[in-house]
């Protein structure tokens, strides 16, 4: 059986004083870095701020999110009976004037802020803890992920569970872009949601918890070869989960304004139908 | 071909000190540490400065050159402009001791909580431990770790809060945690522990030790993350919790660590 483990008992702190720390050298100047460090989080700011305004007017807008047979990822799955579309049966009955897309953006919405890569991307950039390496925190206190409300960052694993869901469902959606009234088809907006679904996989399926889940909390990994091979394949992934973070995200915000584009009729959908 | 290359050079002790500008001739090929003991040669004989194997392998020469940590005997002097004043300060996570020394006993104060490799009883016939190389394999990316302690001085919680070093052991040991918690042999249950008095949730993942890591070992993604999932294994998940105990199964007999 494992054994617990827990160091040593050590004086009563309360007891026995601790040394003060010895000084540490005097430098002087907050920062002494030369390079443009302010630059990588004011980018992540600026993309961040723009993803979120969009984001609101998307989610907010309740109209021009469906042309058949396209459908906003934003309003994906859509339940409720003010939806525009029939592709997932309509659960939440009559809601309006209340956008459907409410309903479901906290999954995705909890999943990306609990993300271990946008938790690095916000902390540095909007919390200043700290800005860039080796320049210091703009807070003098600090609790890190101890307390409520960020201890709940451990419950990324929750929100990636409905990760997987809605890459199947965004799956089904780009699924259903190839049939134009009946007939198999293919246009613009066919390949704007297979890339949109095939970014949000890999997204999803190279998230860290994905990793730990699938084998890399395992112990002895050659106990479990299947989960091993799982493993190994999604480590590859994960040293990309940046990139595929970055990709997913403005690609959903391209998809969405595409089909609000052809659904408002300032664009026309390009399509071939067999 | 040489040139005088403008140096500034922090000078002093605990007791205070300050920048010193200075200006050293230097030759193609020199990295940061020859222009510092060629400036101890030349113009300050008593310039404190630790170093050992020159070739990256030892951790001794760690110290901040333009405000970046860094290996002084792995940074070519070619990477900055030969009219750029070079700035070398001590790591200042840690008490100064004199000029660019520093005292890093805390680290080693910090090891010493550690629980120790705990391998069960051998299960070949023989009485030997058998182990396969891949459930090794990633345990011996954290063995390449030098002890530079450049990841305890740029990470945050232990550099801007001080009081932080009761409660955060720092990248260092989680990279030690978590080569022990995912050894095949080791019988110990460390999460608990991660979560408590190593502090494991003061870090939030800010990346900056694997930034600086010398041996390039992916402290946060291989390392620290992993050690935070298996806490949440064990204390911030139901259905882990739950799963457990509908199991009931030794984590030494299915592999998987209490997962």
């Amino acid at each position: 059986m494992p054994v617990r483990t827990r160091p040593a008992p050590t004086a009563d702190p309360a007891v026995t004083p601790r040394p003060v720390p010895a000084p540490r050298a005097a430098v002087g100047a907050r920062t002494l870095r030369k390079d443009n460090w302010w630059v990588e989080p004011l980018v992540t700011v600026v993309v961040l701020v723009g993803f979120v305004a969009y984001g609101m007017w998307a989610a907010l807008r309740n109209g021009n999110y469906f042309h058949d047979p396209y459908l906003s990822p934003f309003y994906s799955p859509c339940l409720t009976d003010n939806c525009l579309d029939n592709a997932t049966p309509h659960i939440f009955g009559d809601i309006s004037p209340v956008s459907p897309a409410l309903i479901i953006l906290v999954f995705p919405l909890g999943f990306r802020l609990t993300c271990y890569y946008y938790r690095k991307a916000y902390y540095r950039s909007f919390w200043w803890a700290p800005p860039a390496c080796a320049v210091p925190d703009f807070r003098r206190g600090y609790q890190g992920e101890t307390r409520f409300p960020l201890i709940l960052q451990n419950i990324h694993r929750y929100f990636w569970y409905f990760a997987i869901i809605f890459a199947g469902l965004l799956t089904y959606d780009a699924v259903l872009a190839f049939i134009y009234d009946g007939h198999f088809g293919i246009g613009v907006g066919t390949g704007v949601l297979v890339v949109n679904a095939a970014l949000i996989w890999l997204y999803s399926l190279s998230c860290h918890s994905c990793r730990h889940l699938c084998g890399g909390g395992l112990k002895r990994l050659s106990a479990a070869p299947l989960r091993r091979r799982v493993w190994a394949r999604l480590s590859v992934l994960n040293r990309h989960h940046m990139f595929f973070a970055w990709a997913s995200l403005l690609w959903i915000m391209a998809t969405d304004f595409y089909i609000w584009l052809v659904a408002s009729g300032h664009l026309t959908d390009a399509h071939w139908i067999a | 071909m040489g040139y005088d290359l403008a140096m500034r050079v922090w000078r002093g002790d605990a007791d205070g000190g300050e920048l010193r500008d200075f200006t050293v001739e230097v030759e193609e090929g020199m990295v940061v540490l020859d222009a510092v003991h060629r400036l101890q040669a030349t113009q300050a004989n008593d310039l404190a400065v630790r170093w050992n194997c020159k070739a990256g392998k030892c951790g001794s020469c760690s110290a901040e050159v333009n405000g970046k940590p860094r290996l002084m005997c792995m940074t070519r002097l070619n990477l900055f402009d030969p009219g750029e004043t070079v700035t070398i300060t001590p790591l200042r996570t840690f008490p100064v001791v004199r000029d660019l020394v520093t005292d890093v006993a805390f680290n080693y104060e910090k090891a010493e909580e550690v629980p120790t490799f705990a391998p069960g009883r051998p299960t070949g016939d023989d009485g030997h431990h058998r182990m396969q190389q891949v459930d090794v394999d990633r345990v011996q990316e954290f063995r390449k770790c030098i002890e530079c302690f450049m990841c305890q001085n740029v990470c945050h919680v232990l550099r801007d809060h001080e009081d932080k070093k009761k409660v955060f052991a720092g990248p260092r040991l989680m990279i030690r945690y978590a080569e022990l918690e995912m050894h095949p042999l080791d019988t110990n249950d460390r999460r608990d522990l991660l979560r408590e008095e190593a502090g494991v949730g003061y870090c939030n993942i800010t990346k900056c030790c694997t930034d600086v890591c010398p041996e390039h070992i992916k402290i946060t993604d291989n390392g620290i993350i992993p050690l935070k999932e298996r806490v949440a294994d064990a204390s911030f998940d139901p259905i882990a919790a739950l799963g457990r105990r509908l199991r009931r199964h030794s984590p030494a007999d299915d592999g998987t660590g209490g997962a």
